[in-house]
């Protein structure tokens, strides 16, 4: 049994971004959640399974709480960070089709920009337990400043340059302002990012994303039942995550570049049945435009060493071979630690893009990444 | 006169990795070996990935190795770090075969790549706690 095109989003919700919501993060996250359950159609009673966003001081209990759902049937955690909410999707997958539940909410909200900021967090998730004890002491305290070895040895090894970066970086802000929704709402150039200050060697203010207040949710269900749904759904064709060598120690990994995504790409695509020829629009994590480079290799899209090459020329632009992250991703639009890239590919392929419609949209990849390097990617299709 | 107070972020050592840190107070580096097959392996952890033995034994490293990575960090994510920026960290290949990730003294990132050999020094930053750098191998002492 594979999880090939059992299930589907058919819910989608977010609230507004901004850097202080003035709100609870369960209140974010119950309000982006009543739209994802209004947008497929539901009641929030007709949800019976929840993967909470992992660590989040929100737990489906909270939810059995303020929806008053008799019998939640299915709760999970997928903790990888960023790439939680897709690995969240294959987990939702499964237990749809293993009849243990029909509809199940991934919820996530955070006051990221207002609350505690990015080194507070990664001190308190478990998976950064080994570098709390043998690096943080020693001034690797940030994800910056964790993944920069990265960054800089596919640089030395390949002569990728921050032009290339700037690339993305740009690219991507472009998309943030014809979405509307983003909290960057300024063009941004290359100058403007060659001249940003650094924030860790070779990562400037302008290859880190956003830290931002809001919340994001979605609602996957079995594709069989979709089909009769509010929304025309979007069908997950192939499903995958993927860990990496060393997972809870960048500076251990055989190879710096090859991040786990590299393991869970070939099984999704696999899965999906399509080429990279295939994809119209890619939704590829983005919490630091390097990552965004390395993802690209990593699924396929080019080889290893020459996704510097790959973003140039207009090849990530909305009417370019790839369009990727038309919603401004976490650079530019908010960082919802990738539920609004899934968000972003479901209104892709339903045609509800608006102005960042990419033209035809029929199948789609979304990525997610997280911790240090666990990947997870979903392929999907138009219903 | 008081101490500064110390703002970074401090180890917790574990019963795998205690020893490892005395060893640092102590001016060494050391590494764990497996009991049984003889695996070197860092970080410090419970269980030999290869044989699945719990049976350890603590190597002497020779503190040499070559640069496989470097950053350089401009914006200090801790108050405890504010005052050094900016500050070079290299990932370094040991010559036992693993890997450690210290701060690199005397050299500024235009003069770092891969290869560069560096030996380990250690820096007693608090009471009851030393910390690994590297400064290159050759170089000033």
């Amino acid at each position: 049994m594979s999880l090939k095109e059992k299930g589907a989003i058919t819910g989608v919700g977010e609230t507004a971004y901004s850097r202080a919501s003035g709100k609870s993060v369960l209140a974010l996250q119950l309000e982006a959640s009543l739209k994802a359950i209004d947008d497929a159609g539901l009641t929030p009673k007709d949800i019976d399974g929840i993967i909470a966003y992992a660590p989040s001081a929100v737990v489906a209990e909270d939810f059995i709480t303020n929806f008053g759902i008799p019998d939640l049937r299915f709760s999970a955690s997928t903790p990888m960070g960023g790439a939680s909410c897709v690995a969240a999707v294959q987990c939702a997958i499964a237990a749809i089709s293993a009849g243990i539940c029909n509809h199940v909410l991934l919820p996530i909200g955070r006051n990221g920009a207002s609350g505690g900021r990015i080194a507070t967090r990664v001190q308190q998730m478990p998976q950064f337990r080994t570098i709390g004890e043998f690096e943080m002491p020693l001034g690797a305290i940030a994800p910056a400043q964790l993944y920069a070895p990265m960054a800089r040895r596919h640089m030395e090894l390949y002569g990728t340059a921050s032009r290339h970066l700037a690339e993305i970086a740009v690219n991507t802000r472009t998309h943030a302002l014809l979405n509307g929704r983003g909290m960057m709402t300024k063009p941004l150039t290359v100058e403007e990012h060659q001249n940003s200050r650094m924030i860790a060697d070779p990562l400037r203010l302008f290859d880190c994303s956003l830290e931002s207040d809001g919340g994001c949710a979605i609602v996957v269900s079995g594709a069989d039942r979709a089909r009769d749904m509010k929304q025309r759904p979007v069908i997950v064709m192939g499903v995958a995550e993927g860990h990496p060598d060393s997972p809870s120690a960048i500076t251990q990994r055989p190879d710096l570049t090859r991040l786990g995504l590299a393991k869970a790409a070939p099984k999704a695509f696999g899965m999906a049945g399509v080429t990279h020829a295939d994809i119209d629009v890619a939704e590829v994590y983005d919490c630091f435009t390097y990552i965004v480079l390395c993802q690209l290799e990593d699924m396929g899209f080019c080889k290893k060493g020459e996704g510097g090459d790959f973003v140039m020329n207009g090849t990530i632009s909305l009417d370019g071979k790839l369009p990727l992250n038309t919603h401004g991703g976490l650079l530019s639009q908010a960082h919802m630690a990738g539920v609004n890239h899934v968000i972003e590919l479901t209104r892709q392929l339903r045609g509800e893009a608006g102005k960042a419609q990419v033209k035809d949209a029929e199948i789609g990849v979304v990525t997610g990444y997280g911790d240090m390097g666990d990947g997870s990617i979903a392929i999907m299709r138009r219903g | 006169m008081t101490a500064e107070a110390y703002l970074k972020p401090v180890p917790e050592p574990t019963p795998e990795s205690k020893p490892y840190w005395d060893a640092l107070n102590a001016g060494r580096l050391v590494l764990q070996a497996c009991g049984n097959c003889g695996r070197v392996r860092h970080y410090p952890q419970p269980l030999c990935d290869a044989c699945y033995s719990f049976e350890v034994r603590w190597i002497e490293a020779s503190g040499k190795g070559k640069v496989h990575s470097w950053t350089v960090a401009h914006h200090a994510f801790n108050p405890g770090f504010k005052a050094e920026l900016p500050y070079v960290l290299v990932t370094v290949d040991l010559d036992e075969g693993v890997r450690l990730q210290a701060p690199l003294r005397g050299l500024t990132d235009k003069d770092i790549r891969i290869g560069l050999p560096v030996r380990v020094t250690f820096e007693r930053v608090k009471e009851g706690l030393t910390l690994p750098a590297f400064v290159v191998d050759g170089g000033p002492t």
